[in-house]
């Protein structure tokens, strides 16, 4: 990357010192008021520019013109205008149009992509052009494009135009047959990582290869509850772990695996008000706690000395107004919704 | 800018100045309350430029919370038309919208007009329907609506609707549900959401709903606040807010909230003044607002503040800005914070711009 801002920066000739543009005349833009004036890089933006409008306006789909566009668009990658700039947009539009009339070299483009899309992983319309080249490319574009997204998340784990553009990739060019073990590992190197959770959820319910949810859902427990049980605090596969009883709320609340997993962290006293809204919804749904859950919530009232609540729901919610009590009204709430003789 | 000019603005702004000074002393609660006049004077200063835009080469409303020449004012030239309805929105809430030159406002906003109706971030670029949202809020503030060929920028909006009910952003066709949400809102505004298949628009919002009741961008893109108040907004604008399952939505809304009392975007991000709007918002249509700390969220807020300049940053001691102004004002307009007009939470505008729009009061 570095490469190639050096390049534009020092051994810049301008176009209108380049015999190769001698027969063009560059077309200066007479609307509106001229944004970067005292930028100092603008002379040399501002004549690209004006060649660029030049040729555009000859639609003059040549390789000269491509380079151009490559020009402009790299011109200055740090220079965040450029590329926000909507007016922009006709520099990467017209860039596709030379690509289809030369039939320019697809993975070549990738690769100048990729290069303006490190330094700018947040620009749409590099998004865009990527989605164009690779939706040309294909099939042969899906491990391309899922390393080239790897790359990109590497650098920022929750890039939400990354992860975007995988889920297309995955979509509509395939290439899931190794996305589960992909989502295991950013887990493992950030169990906290929501993205991360948010892309197994969308594989497990849209693998062509996995079977479905249901199929799924006894090896992703087990993998969940293990989560949980490092990090109880971690909102994000408590929220899953409820995602994978989608529609079955029968089977979630006569899991033992789901109840027990909240004793446990009940049990050990740490980081528990996940475990307790769980456990809440559990009784909501018609769960029979043992009396080992009663005694873990007895055991939860430190310097409570009112007596235990009869109603565990009850108890439950008492607790968590005050552990939780910026949302002690939402606690409240739920506390008038439970359902009578839980 | 000619010497003479230079002098009419300084003129200008010592009046401001002097008139902020006055109003201080009326809008100061005791300790530290919100320094409302700086943040009007700061909008205000940032919007004088407008009065020299046709005058001379000063370009319009640059950002003058940031340096002149800075990164900042250099990002946000092309989202001047976003950094208009921010900053206007504001001194609306402020009660101050007639410090500024509303003439030469409408004035810049028409010539922002493309031909094919849509709006641009400023005078001679593309338009995209993040600007026109934008323009066609600016005007509503100025009850100036009928300065629009309505037609012309509804088809503009109206011709962005996909197959699939979703929303490109402009011609080169970028699909995301913020999008869903600017057209349903803006074409509400204008009394034509006839123009659109409606029940699509609902359908492709419904799908991207994920299993924490949150919305993403696209279907099976990750919850996060921004979209969640797009998609709510749209659905409320629509009258199909039965789609969205309400509690469980609201549980992850107010879990948005930190020990700071700010509001993140999704889990494990940090606290930012802009989610004050995005996830109080989305909260207030679903009647789910009580389930938050109103108080800390309202400390956080003014914790924001640049005590001696105004404005209000992302967080404590950062740079202020006119973005994270606006959203910290409509914030604590939607928390009743006194001195400030109340809002709507669906389309982003003064209550009784929005009841001047619908009832015609």
């Amino acid at each position: 990357m570095e490469s190639d801002e050096e390049e534009v920066r020092e051994e810049r000739l301008p176009l209108s010192r380049r015999p190769e543009w001698s027969d063009v005349t560059p077309l200066p833009q007479d609307d509106g008021p001229d944004p970067v004036v005292s930028i100092a890089y603008k002379q040399d933006f501002r004549e690209t520019m004006d060649y660029f409008r030049a040729v555009y306006r000859a639609d003059e789909r040549s390789s000269r013109a491509l380079r151009l566009t490559q020009e402009a668009i790299r011109f200055n990658p740090g220079n965040y205008t450029v590329f926000l700039d909507l007016g922009f947009c006709y520099v990467w539009h017209f860039r596709r149009q030379i690509i289809e009339s030369l039939d320019a070299d697809l993975h070549e483009e990738l690769d100048f992509v990729e290069r303006i899309a490190k330094s700018n992983s947040k620009n749409y319309q590099i998004w865009h052009h990527r989605r164009w080249v690779a939706g040309k490319l294909g099939t042969d574009a899906a491990i391309k494009e899922l390393e080239f997204t790897k790359k990109i998340l590497s650098l920022d784990a929750k890039n939400y135009h990354a992860w975007s553009h995988r889920q297309w990739v995955l979509q509509a060019l395939g290439g899931w047959e190794d996305e589960l073990d992909y989502c295991r590992k950013l887990l493992e190197e950030d169990i906290f990582n929501n993205s991360a959770w948010n892309q197994r959820y969308f594989v497990v319910t849209r693998s062509p290869f996995l079977g479905g949810l249901k199929a799924m859902r006894d090896s992703e427990v087990s993998d969940t509850v293990e989560a949980i049980m490092e990090n109880p605090e971690n909102e994000s596969p408590w929220r899953y772990l409820r995602g994978l009883y989608k529609d079955d709320i029968q089977s979630l609340t006569n899991d033992p695996k789901v109840s027990s997993v909240c004793l446990k962290v009940l049990s050990a006293k740490n980081n528990y008000v996940f475990a307790l809204s769980m456990l809440l919804d559990l009784l909501c749904y018609g769960f029979q706690p043992s009396e080992e859950f009663t005694e873990a919530i007895g055991a939860l009232r430190t310097s409570d000395s009112e007596p235990l609540d009869s109603d565990l729901g009850k108890a439950i919610c008492h607790v968590l107004q005050h552990i939780d009590s910026m949302r002690a009204n939402y606690w409240m709430w739920r506390k008038s919704k439970l359902p009578v003789a839980v | 800018m000619s010497e003479e000019e230079d002098g009419v603005k300084k003129e200008q702004r010592k009046a401001w100045r002097e008139g902020a000074v006055r109003d201080r002393n009326v809008i100061l609660h005791g300790g530290r309350g919100m320094v409302l006049d700086q943040i009007w004077l700061d909008a205000g200063n940032f919007l004088v430029d407008f009065n020299y835009a046709n005058a001379s080469s000063v370009s319009p409303p640059v950002l003058r919370l940031a340096k002149k020449d800075s990164f900042e004012s250099v990002v946000m030239d092309h989202l001047r038309m976003n950094g208009a309805y921010w900053g206007l929105t504001t001194l609306d809430l402020l009660g101050k919208l007639d410090a500024v030159d509303k003439e030469d406002v409408i004035s810049w906003v028409m010539q922002c007009q493309h031909e094919s109706g849509g709006f641009a971030g400023n005078i001679g670029h593309d338009p995209h329907i993040l600007y026109t949202l934008s323009a066609v809020q600016v005007l509503a503030l100025f009850e100036k609506l009928d300065m629009l060929d309505i037609d012309k920028v509804s088809n503009y909006i109206s011709g962005l609707q996909n197959e699939d009910g979703s929303f490109s952003g402009d011609v080169w066709g970028e699909v995301d549900t913020r999008f869903s949400y600017i057209a349903v809102c803006c074409l509400s505004i204008l009394h034509r959401l006839d123009k659109i298949d409606v029940d699509k628009a609902v359908n492709y919002i419904v799908s991207c709903k994920n299993l924490d009741g949150g919305f993403g961008c696209t279907p099976g893109g990750e919850s996060h606040a921004g979209q969640i108040f797009c998609c709510v907004g749209a659905l409320a604008i629509t009258g199909a807010l039965h789609h969205v399952d309400k509690d469980l939505l609201g549980w992850w809304l107010c879990e948005r909230q930190v020990k700071s009392g700010g509001l993140n975007g999704r889990p494990e991000k940090l606290p930012d003044v802009c989610y004050s709007w995005w996830v109080l918002s989305s909260l207030i249509m679903i009647d789910r607002v009580h389930w938050i700390s109103k108080e800390k969220l309202v400390k956080f807020i003014l914790d924001c503040q640049d005590l001696e300049n105004g404005g209000i940053s992302d967080r404590p001691d950062d740079a202020v800005d006119v973005f994270h102004t606006y959203f910290g004002v409509a914030g604590l307009s939607l928390l009743e914070y006194p001195g400030l007009k109340a809002i709507d939470p669906a389309y982003a505008l003064p209550i009784d711009v929005v009841n001047r729009i619908f009832f015609g009061k």
